[in-house]
């Protein structure tokens, strides 16, 4: 039966038919839905964890590999960076059971600190990288991963960027092979790393990279489409907008779509520039094809002339589209493509709509309490990821800085070392907390930092989608499991703990200002859970006969929940959840249970 | 091949929307494609939901200019959109606005009046749905997105009719929301035939 399958929900799907039995990752859009997916679909014989970080995810998959079993590890493009430490060993060492590395990448950026290209890091760590063009060729592709990956004795990574992990398509699905055991680990110095070893397995993997740039001008997925004098060569969802945009005037053009940018396929790529006069390459994020083309003829003596990145003439950040690419076609080649062509300049201003933590979400009250307590006090507020970056948005205004995973709490102590002047508070969520936070409060207490650390515990990984983490006492394969306490680990450490409930305003106020009257590292645990997992209370409303009209509610919390009607505040009493807060900041009491 | 545009406020459930567009076009055996909006935006930003159904196409995204429907769950959002709409497509749009946090503070909100009159003016057909009443009379404020899926199959721009949407509702929904979807989907329907 045909389903309609999201391209990450394909991917599970696919390396499900591969017969992978470990999957580890660490959520992260886009690509978190791959393991959630194998999750909710595995029968009990594929172990499926959401591991600490990607670090210990790619070495729990590797592990598993080493004995012979297929492994999967899931991330996102900045998750790479994480685990590329056991990555850049991993590489030399190799693996017995086919490993596959899925990093979703994401141009724009859309959901991301930055547009980073995980294929660089394929060529920088020489090991293969398959890229889709859409759901339904991922889901073949990563059952190919596999079997190159045991064939080569490597990891591959497979890497799909958001508008195809997030794009869904109808799929026909076969059914799901039974898994075998694996064959268990056999000792070998093969598994351990030393110099002698990585240079006779450098060695291999230069070799390697020959055979497969042979080997994959033979793969189906790279192909060549028409046979018009102008080539187009292009890769990942830039396959898709070209196909699109080309649709009025394909005769024109020969496309050459590379699913395997590394190793580079370097056959394929002379058969399509035999083909064509001339070259343009449209590919988002890095020019990783089009500097694989003019590297190729610089090898091989030849001179097409290649229009892209390099020449300033196609984008070199953000997204791609169709009606881009038919622009650029039509003025560079004449291409005469229809592209959209209503404007409406005469429309109505629509004001910018960013993100916003949810009503009732317990951040909210977090920020605000501190954000009270130092009122007139200086103090500078280091954010981390998550939902709470959103923090930083009006009226709140509670985040600085935010760098990566894990950074407020030790850009704070540089901040600190540096004489900065005002209290340094580092915000930190609870599952980036145990992620890579406890590192640097590490690195606070032994280096003798002076700050105050705020872990904001919702009871989960909210921002991608409520996903379990080692302080819950539950595991993805639905498991119970011991749970790592927040407050044991801070005091273990050597840090003064204090647990308070946020929506408690006064108590939480209170809190803040008794841990700012001390030095040291200091932390305050608020504790309160995201209102998307917990049912909420009843909602509040405003009597408007007392309501004075004064707006501090909106002003001051900016809950979206609230609003303004006829110079009074109003509730829609379908997104409150009854957090109370606003009640707390009313100065008449006209905001009530019932 | 037709391709719709849905639009609206993270929250308003316009990716259950989508899916069932996609689902009940691959009932009757079409090709379908959706790309939806997943990730930070989902928390009150901007929304926007690509469907193309019919003949095989490449691409999830659809072109400016290019969609024969758009389905407006925010008018505002609509406005915002509207370069994706083909010269003589349709719009359906839900009346009521969502402002964004604060806009009402710092002056930047807007009124549902301007953005439904500039659409009525712009866009040859455009149906203009109560959906707050709507969803008034089913009893759930979840309810927006069927109705407005209603409409769209009862225009029969998308070649979908609204058993065809029924039938992916029955075996989407759990028993005890049906009723409910079933009644905003045929209000929804309604507000095309008056
Ligand atoms: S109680 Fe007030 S602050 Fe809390 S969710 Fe409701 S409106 Fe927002
Ligand atoms: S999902 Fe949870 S943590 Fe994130 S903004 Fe909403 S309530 Fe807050
Ligand atoms: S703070 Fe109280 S009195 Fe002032 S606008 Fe809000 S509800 Fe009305």
């Amino acid at each position: 039966m045909k389903e309609l399958l999201m391209g990450n929900e394909a991917i599970a799907v696919g390396a499900m038919m591969a017969g992978v039995q470990v999957v580890t990752g660490y959520p992260g859009t886009p690509s978190t839905e791959v393991l959630e997916t194998i999750a909710k679909r595995n029968d009990g014989s594929i172990y499926v964890e959401w591991s600490v970080n990607e670090k210990a995810g790619m070495e729990v998959a590797a592990g598993a590999a080493y004995a012979g079993a297929r492994s999967l590890v899931t991330m996102k493009q900045v998750g790479l960076n994480v685990a590329s430490d056991p990555l850049m060993s991993l590489n030399m060492i190799g693996v017995k059971g086919g490993m596959v590395v899925y990093v979703a990448d994401d141009p724009g950026p859309i959901s991301s600190q930055t547009e980073q290209d995980t294929r660089h890091y394929a060529k920088f760590a020489k090991i293969p990288i398959f890229d889709a063009t859409s759901p339904e060729e991922a889901y073949q592709m990563i059952q190919d991963a596999f079997d190159y990956s045991e064939k080569y004795h490597t990891p591959v990574f497979f890497r799909a960027t958001t508008r195809v992990c997030h794009a869904c398509a109808s799929i026909e699905v076969g059914e799901f092979p039974k898994i075998t055991k694996a064959e268990g680990f056999v000792k070998d110095s093969r598994w351990v790393i030393f110099p002698r070893l990585s240079y006779l397995n450098k060695k291999k993997v230069e070799a390697r990279e020959i055979t497969l740039a042979e080997e994959f001008s033979d793969y189906p997925g790279n192909e060549l489409i028409g046979s018009g004098k102008i080539g187009i060569a292009c890769g990942g969802i830039a396959y898709a907008y070209v196909m699109d945009a080309i649709e009025s005037n394909k005769e024109m053009f020969t496309v050459a779509k590379f699913v395997t940018p590394f190793p580079f396929p370097t056959i394929f790529a002379d058969r399509f520039l035999q083909q064509v006069d001339r070259v343009i390459v449209f590919e988002e994020l890095d020019p990783v094809i089009e500097d694989a083309l003019i590297y190729h003829q610089g090898v091989t003596h030849t001179t097409h002339e290649i229009i892209g990145k390099r020449t300033g003439t196609v984008l070199n950040a953000g997204e791609l589209s169709a009606n881009y690419i038919a622009g650029v076609l039509n003025e560079i080649f004449g291409a005469e493509l229809v592209v959209g062509n209503q404007t409406f300049e005469d429309a109505p201003k629509v004001p910018t709509r960013p993100p916003v933590l949810c009503a009732g979400c317990p951040h909210r009250a977090s920020f605000y309490a501190v954000k009270q307590a130092m009122k007139g006090k200086e103090a500078v507020f280091c954010g981390d990821i998550g939902c709470y970056t959103l923090g930083n948005a009006a009226p709140l205004d509670m985040v600085d800085t935010c760098l990566c995973m894990g950074a407020g709490i030790t850009i704070a102590q540089g901040l600190e070392h540096s004489k900065s002047a005002g209290t340094k508070f580092s915000f930190v969520g609870d599952s980036t907390f145990f992620a890579s936070g406890m590192t640097g409060v590490v690195n606070a207490v032994y280096n003798k930092a002076d700050m105050i650390l705020v872990v904001l515990d919702n009871s989960t990984t909210a921002m991608t989608g409520h996903q379990p983490h080692p302080g819950i006492g539950k595991t993805m394969m639905g498991e119970v499991s011991a749970a790592v306490s927040i407050e044991k680990v801070l005091v273990a450490i050597g840090a003064e703990v204090k647990i308070v409930n946020p929506l408690d305003l006064e108590a939480a106020i209170a809190t803040v200002k008794e841990m700012d009257e001390k030095s040291g590292v200091r932390a305050i645990i608020f504790r309160s859970p995201c209102v998307a997992i917990v049912k909420p209370d009843q909602a509040r409303h405003i009597d408007t006969n007392t309501c004075i009209g004064c707006m501090k509610c909106i002003r001051e919390l900016g809950c979206p929940a609230l609003s303004k009607k006829d110079g009074k505040a109003v509730i829609d009493p379908a997104l409150c959840t009854g957090c109370g807060l606003c009640s707390k900041v009313c100065p008449t009491g006209c905001i009530v249970k019932d | 091949m037709k391709s719709c545009l849905l639009c609206g406020v993270g929250g308003q459930g316009t990716v259950l929307a989508s899916r069932i567009l996609a689902q009940a076009a691959m009932n009757q055996g079409l090709f379908a494609r959706t790309a939806e909006t997943i990730g930070m935006s989902q928390r009150g930003g901007c929304v926007v939901s690509h469907v193309r159904i019919g003949e095989y196409v490449s691409s999830p995204m659809i072109p400016e200019g290019q969609a024969d429907m758009m389905i407006g769950f925010e008018p505002g959002e609509v406005v915002r959109n509207l370069s994706y709409l083909k010269e003589d497509g349709i719009v359906i749009t839900c009346k009521q606005v969502v402002q964004a946090v604060t806009a009402s503070l710092s002056g930047s909100d807007y009124n549902a009046e301007d953005m439904i009159a500039y659409l009525q003016r712009k866009v040859k057909h455009c149906i203009v749905i109560d959906g707050a009443e709507i969803c008034n009379i089913c009893g759930s404020g979840k309810v927006l997105n069927v109705a407005l899926v209603g409409a769209a199959a009862q225009s029969g721009a998308m070649g979908i009719s609204v058993e065809d949407v029924k039938a992916v509702l029955a075996a989407k929904l759990k028993p005890q929301f049906l009723a409910m979807n079933e009644q905003a989907l045929a209000l929804g329907a309604q507000c095309v035939t008056q």
